[in-house]
């Protein structure tokens, strides 16, 4: 027993040291995973609370909350889920905000494959089109809109393969068994441009904007850390972060 | 009706790949436990550990390699192009693929069990009378395990009726072709759609609920009374 004293002391140290260190739990759409994890990085240096994430899809993160997930926030891929759950009561009023709004790309793993994107959906050259599930997916949405401004919608229908999310849409992609989809930006993009394989960014006038709504749950009404970290969130830092990884903001 | 079409459509389809899964799983899975059953060979435990990979992989690791190694730069993606026959991912045969590794252990398992509890004494008394191994094979030790068998294929059908997470992975969820009543569910409950899970999941449980119901009652593979 006795080499574990010194180490219980000093854990009671360290509460005892950072009073007002407060520790938060918040869950993010999976499409904001990279820079969800450079901005919790940024903030936890500048500040002394810490942050927990769960990643997962917006539908189930919702589905969790409602049923009790112990979750102090949620930064969604939509803006469907955080009005619902101001609505219902369960997010905070006038907590909610738009952090981040999505950028489309017809992307392939091939370096050559997408130079012009609405001639290359017009020749239909290409085995399967993968698009986020437009049901769940706020980007699937898009997607589905791209197609129809485009005219090319009947077209290609039986050519769609349908990720459960984005990360799937980009990984029938990526292992090239669909040679081109609609998949984030951020996806394919590092310091600004995109890294790899070829891609066309759809004009933004497209499809309706993909708002990423936040909002504070009541669970995290009283927590300092997640009103510091919305807080945050718009905030100079961080904007630049999202932009980096392919984001607009408002 | 209260399922709606694209619900009736994604449980025929379930119960198709099901299907043709147990039939193929019969034909591949019956040698194999037949081997196992009755090989002195060292390779019995390696071998025997490969077959009951799945039960303990998790979907996603097993649905993964499958969809790598189903795509273009993927040795099966590679053979199965040059065979002219494309890519499986996003296909109902790549669904059966998946499924055929995905219940393996669920098939070999029980026929191989019902093969050991044969014992030898049956199929030596048959080589005395001179039937051929094929011979002893088709009429001793298959009518003997029997009831092994209808417990495998209930529980190769139940297990890829509830098959998920590998169909997720290298469906691309196409309606008819690969989306199976498991996704249909998923789909239902991302979309906040509850009330359409909620039938849906009824008629799956009360449909697990049943074929169990079949295997414990009838109990093929238990005591004579």
């Amino acid at each position: 027993m006795q080499p574990i004293r010194p180490v219980l002391a000093a854990f009671c140290l360290m509460g005892v040291g950072s009073a007002a260190a407060e520790k938060a739990q918040i869950a993010v759409a999976a499409n904001f995973t990279a820079p969800m994890k450079a901005i919790i990085a940024s903030f936890e240096q500048d500040t002394d609370h810490t942050v927990k994430i769960s990643y997962g899809s917006t539908g189930k993160l919702y589905a969790q909350i409602k049923n009790g997930a112990p979750f102090e926030a949620l930064l969604a891929a939509d803006q469907k889920r955080p009005e619902l759950l101001e609505g219902e009561g369960v997010g905070v009023p006038s907590s909610r905000f738009t952090y981040a709004i999505g950028t489309l790309v017809l992307w392939s793993a091939d370096t050559e494959k997408v130079e012009d994107g609405p001639a290359l959906l017009e020749s239909g050259d290409f085995n399967k089109l993968s698009i986020a599930n437009p049901k769940l997916a706020p980007y699937g949405e898009a997607a589905v809109e791209t197609l129809e401004a485009l005219g090319q919608k009947a077209a290609i229908e039986p050519k769609l393969v349908r990720g459960e999310n984005i990360a799937q849409t980009y990984q029938f992609v990526d292992t090239g068994n669909a040679d081109i989809g609609f998949v984030a930006l951020s996806q394919v993009m590092k310091d600004g441009e995109i890294s790899k394989g070829s891609g066309w960014i759809v004009p933004s006038d497209m499809h309706a904007p993909i708002s990423q709504d936040a909002v504070i749950l009541n669970r995290g009404k009283d927590n300092l850390a997640v009103t510091e970290l919305f807080a945050y969130l718009q905030g100079e830092k961080a904007e630049a972060i999202i932009h980096a990884f392919g984001y607009e903001t408002e | 009706m209260w399922l709606t079409e694209t619900d009736l459509e994604a449980i025929w389809l379930t119960l198709r790949v099901a299907t043709v899964t147990t039939l193929i799983l019969f034909a591949v899975g019956t040698p194999v436990a037949w081997w196992l059953a009755r090989t002195r060979s060292r390779w019995k435990g390696p071998i025997g550990a490969v077959v009951a990979l799945p039960l303990v992989l998790p979907p996603s690791v097993l649905g993964f390699y499958l969809l790598v190694a189903m795509g273009p730069n993927g040795p099966v993606g590679q053979l199965t192009e040059r065979l002219g026959i494309g890519l499986l991912p996003f296909t109902f045969w790549g669904l059966v693929v998946a499924s055929v590794f995905y219940s393996f252990p669920f098939m070999v398992q029980p026929v191989q069990n019902a093969f050991e509890a044969i014992g030898d004494r049956p199929l030596e008394a048959a080589a005395t009378l001179r039937a051929s191994p094929l011979d002893r094979f088709f009429s001793v030790a298959l009518p003997l395990s029997l009831p092994g068998l209808i417990t495998a294929g209930i529980l190769t059908f139940a297990h890829t009726v509830g098959e998920f997470g590998v169909v997720l992975m290298i469906g691309g969820n196409i309606p008819g072709v690969t989306r199976v009543a498991s996704v249909q569910i998923y789909d239902y409950v991302e979309a906040l759609e509850y009330a359409n899970a909620h039938r849906l999941a009824a008629v799956m449980l009360v449909f697990s609920f049943l074929v169990l119901l079949i295997l414990y009652v009838w109990n093929p593979g238990g005591k004579k009374r």
